[in-house]
């Protein structure tokens, strides 16, 4: 049985989105842990989702 | 994948890397270097201000405080000669009072002295009165014993009695 | 603060849809090749919807000629450049809008979902199984839609900044215009290159990042004009950014760099072995998730926007149409934001990646 490559490109995708959602996540846990940091949070989070958003593409270019 | 191979254009490729790369050099050279110098200038110099500032108030800090320290001294100086004049005073009063006390006392004892001189000459003038006025009234008395044989003869009667008990 | 934490879930959600909008492009992409062949059997609804996505995917797409107002036709034809066995320039309102075939010394050549192919005197353009043409395609430097307004945004971009730094010379309190821009360069500088890339080695990237953050930015703006000038969302153009991001981490690198791609200090030999291929794979992913990224979120910000506005076509009701609209105007809004956003995290993950390439050995 053959899986169609656009299944693959939905695992993509809900892999992404939990990624990013886990980092979202933690990013508002350590905001509200340390308010004064949020800027560098801010930043790290914006990074990483970054991250996960290019290998997620990259994954959904490749099907 | 495929589609993206398929939507690549060199010539847009060739177009944006040499556009690109003549825009970012004249950037560099005409706007970048300019602007960061000229914002790294105006910092450079905002800084050089507050320093500056810092450091003007701190002069005046230590001024002020150079100022506190002419004032105390100068108020501690005026206390220290306050205090010696009074000490002065003090002890030239003391030394006034004792020098005083020392004169009468000598005075008192010269005028005890001189007291005591006179009232021995008093005596001693009292006495050769006394002794003369004795003298005179004993001459007088004897002149009255010795006046009639009689008591000639009954005072050596009794010298001699007196003599015969011996 | 609970607006900042709103505006940074907004950001995060934007970060998302995109890679699900894309998933459905590609599905498009693969169902729009077979309507051609069945047009005579569709419905008169079906040709109009294969109409407007054939319509948003013109749009997107680069082009010979450069529409000012594509219904009107008030367009004006832009210098098409071949070399094939020689050099070949000719205005492109010959090939008047792809439907004639265009002559060139004694060369016959056709647009063909806009790409020019070789083809003889009656403009036949052969097939193969897969619906691909199999003409030869002439080395085409044509100066296209795409080109023409690179070029015009970068004389913009030029003469609004030199101007701006003229400006300076007079005074050091930046003018009117430049009270807009010098934060966003002080922005770069102390927020993406200094913390990125260290106080040490920074000022030498700074040009490009400058250079980068306002190019990838005011063309993704320049996306969003109805002019259908999204040169961002070319992976010809992305990838020509992501390479000089690459070739400079390469040519500026440190020594430590390579020792951390090749022999990663502090773990256990074997763990080297395995950690340098992934390493050495890394150095080719990194630009290449920085080329996909610019591409894919432009393109799907542009794919959602003309859908939307498709749909105002779609529906004949007035309180939808309402709707719609409304909708329209807020994700146009939303892709100002990511129209900054992309150029930032462009512009951020290049000086991360400088940043690694001139670390000392010490700093980790």
């Amino acid at each position: 049985m053959e899986i169609p490559a656009i299944v693959g490109a939905g695992l993509v995708v809900i892999g992404a989105g939990i990624g990013i959602g886990r980092i979202g996540g933690s990013a508002m846990d350590a905001i509200a842990r340390q308010p004064e940091a949020t800027n560098k949070i801010q930043t790290a989070m914006l990074i990483a989702a970054a991250l996960i958003e290019g290998i997620g593409f990259a994954a959904l270019f490749a099907v | 994948m495929e589609t993206l191979l398929n939507d690549f254009s060199v010539g847009l490729f060739f177009w944006q890397t040499i556009l690109f790369v003549v825009l970012l050099f004249l950037l560099r050279k005409f706007a970048w270097k300019p602007i960061l110098n000229a914002v790294n200038e105006r910092e450079d110099s905002i800084q050089e201000a507050l320093d500056s500032a810092k450091e003007a108030k701190l002069e005046m800090a230590k001024l002020k405080s150079n100022n506190e320290d002419l004032l105390n001294e100068a108020r501690a100086e005026r206390d220290a000669m306050l205090k010696e004049a009074r000490t002065m005073k003090d002890s030239i009063v003391s030394e006034a009072k004792v020098s005083a006390n020392e004169e009468a006392d000598k005075i008192v004892a010269a005028a005890r002295e001189s007291i005591q001189h006179e009232k021995m000459a008093a005596i001693t003038e009292l006495k050769n009165q006394v002794a003369g006025l004795s003298i005179e009234i004993a001459e007088r008395i004897l002149k009255d014993e010795l006046s009639s044989a009689d008591k000639q003869k009954a005072i050596i009667d009794n010298v001699v009695k007196d003599i015969n008990l011996n | 603060m609970q607006v900042k934490k709103l505006v940074r879930t907004l950001l995060l959600l934007l970060l998302v849809s995109p890679i699900a909008i894309f998933a459905q492009h590609g599905n498009e992409e693969h169902s729009s090749g077979n309507h051609e062949v069945k047009t005579e059997e569709l419905s008169e609804a079906d040709v109009k919807a294969a109409k407007r996505k054939a319509y948003i995917k013109h749009h997107l797409q680069d082009s010979y000629d450069f529409a000012i107002w594509h219904a009107k036709g008030i367009e004006f034809p832009l210098p098409v450049i071949l070399f094939d066995e020689g050099l070949h320039i000719f205005s492109s309102s010959k090939f008047h809008h792809g439907e004639s075939v265009a002559e060139s010394k004694g060369n016959f050549y056709k647009i063909f979902h806009g790409k020019i192919y070789k083809t003889d005197a009656e403009g036949t353009i052969a097939m193969d199984d897969h619906h691909h043409p199999t003409n030869a395609k002439p080395l085409d430097f044509s100066i296209t839609k795409n080109v023409f307004t690179i070029m015009l945004m970068s004389i913009l971009i030029f003469f609004l900044f030199s101007r701006f730094a003229k400006s300076y010379k007079t005074s050091l309190v930046p003018s009117k215009g430049g009270k807009f821009l010098e934060p966003l360069i002080i922005f770069v500088r102390d927020e993406i290159a200094i913390p990125n890339i260290g106080e040490k080695h920074y000022k030498k990237y700074m040009s490009y990042l400058l250079t980068v953050f306002f190019f990838i930015w005011f063309l993704n703006l320049a996306g969003m004009t109805p002019l259908g000038i999204g040169v961002t969302n070319n992976i010809a153009v992305t990838f020509a950014l992501a390479l000089i991001t690459f070739l400079i981490t390469q040519l500026t690198s440190k020594k430590a760099y390579w020792g951390h791609i090749f022999w990663m200090p502090g773990v256990p030999v074997p763990m080297k072995f395995i950690l340098a291929p992934i390493e050495l794979l890394g150095v080719i992913i990194k630009p290449f998730a920085l080329m996909i990224r610019l591409y894919a979120n432009m393109t799907a910000g542009h794919i959602v926007i003309m859908s939307l506005i498709g749909l105002l076509y779609v529906f004949t009701n007035w309180f939808a149409k309402g709707a719609f609209l409304g909708l329209t105007l807020f994700l146009s809004i939303i892709e100002l934001l990511v129209a900054f956003l992309q150029a930032y995290i462009f512009t951020m993950l290049t000086a991360l990646y400088f940043g690694g390439a001139v670390a000392e050995h010490d700093d980790h």
